[in-house]
């Protein structure tokens, strides 16, 4: 469905069989429509940028987890193709509302709505919601629409002022990354509510229906048995389970605190332990689950005093550990930013950022007028500020890249954590890993979480755990990863960075990656899938699943055939947006023992596995080769790629 | 007519253990289409989770007879701080509520616990809930013989409920005459 929000039209398109047939759908049809509308010279607040909800092949559909929205547009952080995703229940209700996907163009005069019930689409005044939190947003709408069963996809304040890393927040989702939240909120879009109640077919009901109790029998399995020699909440299905652990020794000793700085290796105590599983005993309301699916990785959270919402996965410790606070504080300032609308990793990190200006003298009593003295209470004046674009906050809206550059005298030191001008996760480590040095260098999707998995992070010190391992690992697109896995050592030869080698360091990011280009096509959840060592989906099943659900002939090569296209295609967007080689870099301190000529040689191999060019463009061959000569044309005819 | 021993199928419903994931409502609506799982769409669902997940309500409630007129007073229940509608633990399909009906006809719905022919073992979506919200029980209770009304009583009888007695003999009357 095509809204223009500049002229008020609503179009209803079919959705082209031939275009499924070739990307299958989500992430894969999104790209191929901003390839195909989006000229790269257009600004992300232009009218003509898109942003495309996109739901997945298969949502809709009895296979368990597969309820993804994945959101499209270009970034006005990286400037490049934004892709962030969201669980829930959206995906599913815009499907039972006989819709794949809402691509929302233009912009409009007044802040506005939509609202999708089955055929009746209106765009209607939302004047009367302007400045509301994102989740009190969906609730008022839920009433005035007398539909409580709507689905709503809601911008806070952050989004209608345009913050650069501002959410789109749905029920207990939200898709943070990337800026999504401020094209919408530029567009004049206060939220999309929807209402379904059609039916979703299958092509082949019995054998779909037995795929899916096959997925089911093994999350159960799964469940029942947690992987081994792996920390927890890599051993459990699902996205990280935040909100059920109790135990943060792992993340609040090796990862860093403050503005992704500081180590601190003997934080974990008795007394925290105690006093943390009692905070969040307090405030854990219920462990809930997305659509049709038994994992449950997000919680209702309910501090007295502040509104309730819901959370997941990593943000229970991003603004405590970038404030040096306790888990208290992070619940409560996490109301706050789910009201506002506000990404739950980049926000703690630019909030640290500032700080660490001020204690350098970059940024000085004069930047923060009236700023209280205690740690916590900067960070909620920081947050009130950015979301308003007050002062200081307005440049700190731009996210750690833009601001370090507005505010200058060395700030651009400060802003160490990026890629591609998007804050990361704050880790540093010791020793280069080879596969996942290349992961952060050239993936598209800004996200370690959204590229890695399958495969261990970390060799297994026994050779007894590595067989133990490998034997019930079915999963493997071929034996020769199990090979790779008992070969890998912790020290010696045959460990990082040398080993895994470069050749296979290749081979491995390449099946973790199109794991996840699957997933993101078809609307699957990486917590049942790409993210997890021994999922429930893997490269066997997946192409019956497509077959018997959707009708499309497929099998493991034609599925690998047309992740390739998609991951081309995301590519070949970003090419077009100037995205080359010299982008494709960790941060410098990511790793303390680093290895440039090695480095070198991983891109150089990773490129050429993947048919581009040494400057990381795909070559005309290989574009030719996945029916893309439509985009060598186009290169050539830009002198992006040289002819002859 | 005598006593004799019927097997009762019931859900227990333990509302503390739902997740609110909505497998319940999908796999119901998918195993009672026809052809069977060729769709699905929660609106023809007959279970359904009552959720307000802001509020922690989260009741799963499956479809039980078909009742004419709606209740009298319809009443507020706080449990543990949390209100209920007392139409959220109700499991009648009634005039005062669009819940239960088959979307298209408007006709009532009612849990079969999965007993359509061939029967299953338990009813699907209590095999879908593996957080145990729902789980199946079994009871033996002696009970009046009773003669179960044919297919076509059941459909006269609603058809009488809607436009009376009277107007239905009428209506056979005048058919009749047609030939």
């Amino acid at each position: 469905m095509e809204i223009d929000l500049s002229r008020g039209s609503i179009e209803r398109v079919e959705t082209d069989p031939k275009l499924t047939e070739l990307h299958l759908g989500g992430l894969g049809t999104n790209a191929k429509i901003l390839w195909d509308r989006v000229p790269p010279e257009t600004d992300p607040f232009s009218p003509d940028n898109l942003l495309i909800f996109g739901t997945g092949l298969l949502c809709g559909t009895p296979a368990p987890g597969c309820n993804r929205t994945m959101l499209s547009t270009l970034s006005p952080q990286t400037r490049l193709m934004a892709f962030s995703m969201m669980g829930g229940f959206w995906a599913p209700e815009l499907k039972y509302a006989g819709y794949d996907k809402v691509i929302i163009r233009g912009k409009s005069p007044k802040l506005v709505y939509l609202w999708i019930h089955n055929d009746k689409v209106e765009i209607r005044d939302a004047s009367h919601l302007r400045g509301k939190g994102a989740v009190e947003t969906q609730d008022i709408l839920r009433r005035e629409l007398k539909e409580p069963k709507a689905q709503v996809a809601a911008i806070g304040l952050a989004g209608e002022n345009r913050v650069y890393f501002a959410s789109i927040e749905q029920g207990r989702s939200s898709a943070s990354r990337q800026g999504l939240g401020a094209v919408m909120g530029d567009k004049g879009l206060k939220a999309i509510a929807v209402r379904g109640t059609k039916d979703v077919n299958v092509a082949r009901p019995a054998e779909f229906m037995e795929l899916c109790n096959e997925v089911m029998k093994y999350i159960q399995f799964r469940e029942a048995n947690p992987v081994p020699g792996v920390i927890p909440i890599l051993g459990r299905l699902g996205s990280p389970q935040e909100m059920a652990i109790h135990d943060e020794k792992w993340h609040t000793e090796n990862f860093m605190w403050g503005n992704a700085r500081t180590r601190r290796k003997d934080f974990w105590t008795d007394d925290i332990h105690k006093a943390w599983t009692a905070t969040m005993d307090s405030v854990r309301t219920r462990l809930i689950s997305c659509y049709n699916c038994p994992i449950k990785c997000g919680a209702t959270i309910s501090v007295p005093g502040h509104s309730t919402y819901m959370m997941k996965c990593f943000s229970k410790l991003t603004y405590v550990m970038a404030a040096f606070s306790d888990l208290d504080f992070g619940f409560k300032i996490a109301s706050r930013a789910t009201e506002y609308g506000v990404d739950g990793y980049s926000t703690p990190q630019v909030m640290a950022f500032a700080l660490e200006l001020y204690e350098a003298g970059i940024l000085t009593d004069d930047d923060f007028p009236g700023m209280p003295a205690d740690t916590e209470g900067r960070f909620y004046w920081l947050l009130d500020r950015i979301v308003r674009r007050e002062g200081i906050g307005d440049i700190l809206a731009n996210g750690t890249h833009w601001a370090a550059l507005a505010i200058g005298k060395g700030a651009e030191a400060y802003a160490h954590n990026n890629i591609k001008k998007h804050e990361q996760l704050p880790l540093k480590l010791s020793m280069l890993n080879p596969i996942y040095f290349l992961m952060y260098c050239t993936g598209e999707k800004m996200n370690i979480t959204q590229i890695e998995g399958q495969f261990p992070q970390a060799p297994f010190p026994t050779m007894e755990e590595r067989e133990a391992f490998v034997k019930d690992w079915f999963q493997v697109p071929d034996d020769r990863y199990k090979q790779y896995f008992l070969d890998w050592e912790i020290r010696g030869e045959r460990s990082n960075p040398y080993y895994p080698t470069v050749d296979i360091s290749v081979d491995i990011v390449d099946w973790q990656e199109k794991m996840h280009y699957i997933d993101d096509a078809l609307g699957l959840c990486a917590g049942l899938s790409s993210f997890h060592l021994k999922p429930p989906y893997h490269i066997h099943n997946i192409p019956k699943l497509i077959a018997a659900g959707a009708g499309i002939d497929m099998d493991e090569a034609k599925l690998t055939q047309i992740t390739k296209r998609n991951r081309t295609l995301v590519r070949a967007v970003n090419i077009g947006r100037g995205l080359r080689r010299a982008d494709e870099k960790p941060p410098e301190d990511h790793w303390k023992k680093r290895f440039p000529e090695l480095e070198e040689k991983l891109l150089d191999a990773y490129y050429k596995f993947k048919g581009w060019d040494p400057d990381g463009i795909p070559t005309k061959e290989t574009l030719a080769e996945l029916g893309l000569s439509y985009v060598a044309k186009d290169f050539e005819a830009k002198g992006i790629i040289k002819n002859g | 007519m005598g006593k004799v021993k019927k097997k009762i199928k019931t859900i227990r419903i333990d509302v503390d253990k739902c997740n609110g994931c909505r497998a319940c409502e999908m796999i119901c609506s998918a195993f009672h289409a026809k052809p069977r799982y060729s769709s699905n769409n929660p609106e023809r669902s007959r279970i359904r989770v009552m959720r307000d997940p802001l509020r922690d309500v989260y009741v799963p409630v499956y479809a039980g007879e078909y009742t004419a007129a709606e209740c009298a007073g319809r009443d507020q229940y706080v449990i543990d701080g949390k209100e209920y509608d007392a139409c959220g633990f109700c499991r009648s399909s009634c005039p005062s509520r669009s819940l239960f009906k088959e979307p298209d006809s408007g006709l009532p719905l009612k849990c079969d616990m999965c007993e359509d022919d061939p029967a299953l073992e338990k009813p699907l979506c209590v095999q879908w809930c593996i957080n145990d919200a729902l789980i199946y029980e079994e009871r033996e209770e002696e009970v009046e013989e009773e003669t179960k009304p044919g297919e076509m009583e059941i459909g006269l009888e609603s058809l009488a409920d809607k436009y009376g007695l009277q107007k239905v003999m009428e209506t056979v009357a005048r058919m009749s005459k047609k030939d």
